[in-house]
């Protein structure tokens, strides 16, 4: 469904041309009041999503060994899964359940924390170059530009390369610092379009000052895409993780991310499957989680999306 | 005129294009006294929301109002003021209703918040009062159950609701001056009677002055005194309302009021005016009116007319002033000549 702003607007836009017009636009019906209906998708996502983050927090709890505690080095060296260790033991006789466990830890937090930055940098950028607009917007536009042209993953190698071993805090910092581009850009864009919206016109009427006009008329407004887009921003950084970890400037050892444990056992992948299927699937499963979670929340967001793609 | 509450002097709005200098307002003069209505008509495109806008200082790059301008209110010259002042004065002693009351409201807070919220950026008031301030505004502007309806967001009202409380936002502060612009085009026939009703019921309660932009005539017969028509950026007549509607002087109010539909007249066909408002980058020398006029000669093509007084009160900026005898010889206006030889 529309909503009735833009259903009305050819209307009343007919309207206004006419002289000393008597023709008054046809109203669509207001949306009805309360909370729009979300999808089951969104729910089983949400859930899976609460459940890693779960386990994340109660992993000391959860986790029969210590993930680091090298229990046999000679018994239980690469034991493949079995009762006693689910998900087996690796090379140097550790726990891969365990290890998992703590695992999430890191990986989400990671995530999680990167993204939280990345957001919070592209939206205050984008939010003071939209919200000035004119040279001030187009010396911050030109500036993302050129950051926007610096590939981020070798950006991300040199410098972790050069930094090694590397404190998970700069980590965290390093992926969130060049993640936020994109995220401004969009913030930008909206910000812009708000700003034309009259309901900013009519606050500045009525004497708002510019501060407040940012918090409270911009902000607000711009929002929702922007935890989408942070939504969407964590599968991305999961992977990212993982992937520097894969190429050993991630995690360092013997603190375990998922992408570290999937690098461990991706050697001898035959002999030990296990070491690196797990990770991988716990990587796979969160990545969907947060995808498949992003997009229904903007689904559930911006209407428009919606009616988009049931129309196509 | 010592009495006047805001008095606009020879006020240009120019915005700077990259098709050229667009003339949006081009040397209007008026004053409007204490607790007098006044109306600004005219169709879309001659001026009549940029003049809205310059009161407010609210034109934006790469809009100007150009130097010579002066905007004289309570005694102050608006043009000069630095945006700290002026925030004091929109909102708080003048403040604008605007058309569309679906769009004018932000749509992530209750309506009592943001009736609120102006009484919290114009005065120190605790949050309980201010609230208590909004719903005594929305009880005052005939929305039923304020108290509830205050917690409500703006999609859930409906469009004379909801204009209902822009109005209360504009008064909240009781600002002096009130510029409605088209406040009731958005809205259906039966609210519209009522909002213009409730306009007036405010005005004799508070005292206000207010200017109503509109591109209605009927909307101005029912509410204001006197009535300013504009086209092409300039006051093309000016005259109290009784007069405009019984001996309209300039053929561009003459074509307004023939193409308003009345009761008890049959007709096959609206009348319209020929031709659009030409784009402000381009007037027409001379009269700008000139190419849709039926009774334009030599002289309005070449001959910018001035605002001849017509009566006590009543301008007019027609050169039928200095030769009445003209009215009489009635043509096909140039844009239909131009279209029908085409």
């Amino acid at each position: 469904m529309q909503p009735p702003t833009h259903a009305s607007a050819p209307a009343e836009r007919l309207a206004a041309s006419g002289l000393a017009s008597a023709v008054t636009p046809p109203r669509a019906p207001a949306p009805p009041p309360g909370r729009r209906r979300l999808t089951s998708t969104f729910w089983w996502s949400l859930v899976l999503i609460g459940l890693l983050c779960a386990i994340a927090l109660l992993a000391p709890l959860l986790a029969p060994y210590s993930p680091t505690a090298q229990l046999d080095i000679i018994g239980l060296k690469n034991q493949p899964p079995s009762l006693a260790h689910p998900f087996g033991t690796d090379q140097y006789s550790r726990d891969l359940l365990s290890r998992m466990l703590f695992g999430a830890r890191i990986s989400l937090s990671v995530a999680l924390l990167a993204v939280l930055l990345a957001a919070t940098v592209g939206t205050a950028y984008g939010l003071t170059a939209g919200y000035f607009g004119g040279r001030v917007d187009a010396i911050m536009m030109r500036l993302l530009d050129a950051c926007l042209a610096i590939p981020r993953v070798l950006l991300l190698v040199a410098v972790l390369a050069l930094w090694s071993p590397v404190p998970l805090g700069a980590l965290i910092a390093t992926i969130g610092l060049t993640g936020w581009f994109e995220v401004s850009r969009l913030v930008r864009a909206e910000v812009r379009s708000v700003m034309g919206r009259e309901y900013v016109l009519a606050a500045r009427a009525l004497g708002t000052p510019g501060f407040r006009m940012v918090w409270r008329h911009v902000l607000p407004n711009v929002l929702n895409p922007i935890i989408v887009a942070a939504t969407l921003g964590v599968g991305n950084v999961i992977m990212l993780e993982a992937g520097l970890s894969y190429l050993g400037i991630g995690a360092r050892a013997p603190t375990a991310s998922w992408g570290s444990i999937f690098f461990d056992g991706s050697d001898a992948f035959q002999a030990t499957w296990w070491i690196a299927l797990f990770p991988g699937l716990a990587i796979i499963i969160t990545v969907l989680a947060f995808n498949v979670f992003g997009s229904a929340l903007r689904d559930a967001l911006d209407p428009h999306q919606l009616a988009g793609d049931r129309a196509r | 005129m010592s009495d006047a509450l805001l008095e606009i002097e020879n006020l240009h709005t120019f915005f700077y294009g990259e098709s050229g200098v667009a003339r949006a307002v081009d040397g209007v003069s008026f004053s409007v006294g204490t607790g007098e209505t006044i109306g600004l008509v005219g169709e879309s495109g001659c001026g009549k929301s940029v003049t809205a806008l310059s009161v407010l200082r609210l034109v934006r790059p790469p809009g100007r109002i150009e130097p010579g301008s002066r905007i004289v209110f309570e005694g102050r010259d608006l043009v000069t003021l630095d945006e700290r002042q002026l925030r004091a004065v929109r909102g708080a002693r003048i403040a604008m209703i605007f058309q569309e009351p679906m769009t004018a409201l932000n749509p992530v807070f209750t309506v009592g918040e943001q009736i609120a919220e102006v009484v919290r950026i114009h005065s120190k008031t605790s949050r309980r009062e201010a609230w208590q301030r909004a719903v005594e505004m929305l009880q005052i502007v005939g929305i039923p159950a304020p108290a509830e309806r205050a917690r409500e967001y703006p999609h859930q009202l409906s469009g004379g609701m909801r204009q209902r409380v822009v109005i209360a936002m504009a008064l909240v502060m009781n600002p002096a001056l009130v510029i409605a612009d088209e406040p009731t085009t958005a809205l259906d026939v039966t609210i519209q009677a009522q909002i213009l009703e409730l306009l007036q019921q405010l005005q004799r309660r508070f005292g206000m002055s207010i200017l109503l932009i509109t591109h209605d005539l009927g909307v101005v017969a029912e509410t204001v005194s006197r009535v300013l028509v504009m086209y092409g950026g300039e006051i093309v007549e000016a005259a109290a309302v009784k007069t405009l509607f019984a001996e309209a002087h300039h053929p561009y109010t003459e074509g307004l009021l023939a193409a308003m539909p009345r009761l008890g007249e049959s007709r096959d066909r609206l009348r319209t005016i020929p031709g659009t408002v030409p784009p402000p980058t381009r007037w027409p020398n001379g009269c700008r009116f000139h190419d849709r006029c039926p009774y334009a000669w030599e002289r309005c093509t070449l001959e910018h007319p001035p605002l001849y007084q017509i009566g006590a009160g009543h301008v007019s900026r027609c050169h039928l002033a200095e030769e009445p005898k003209r009215r009489a010889d009635a043509h096909e206006p140039l844009v239909m000549q131009r279209s029908s030889r085409a």
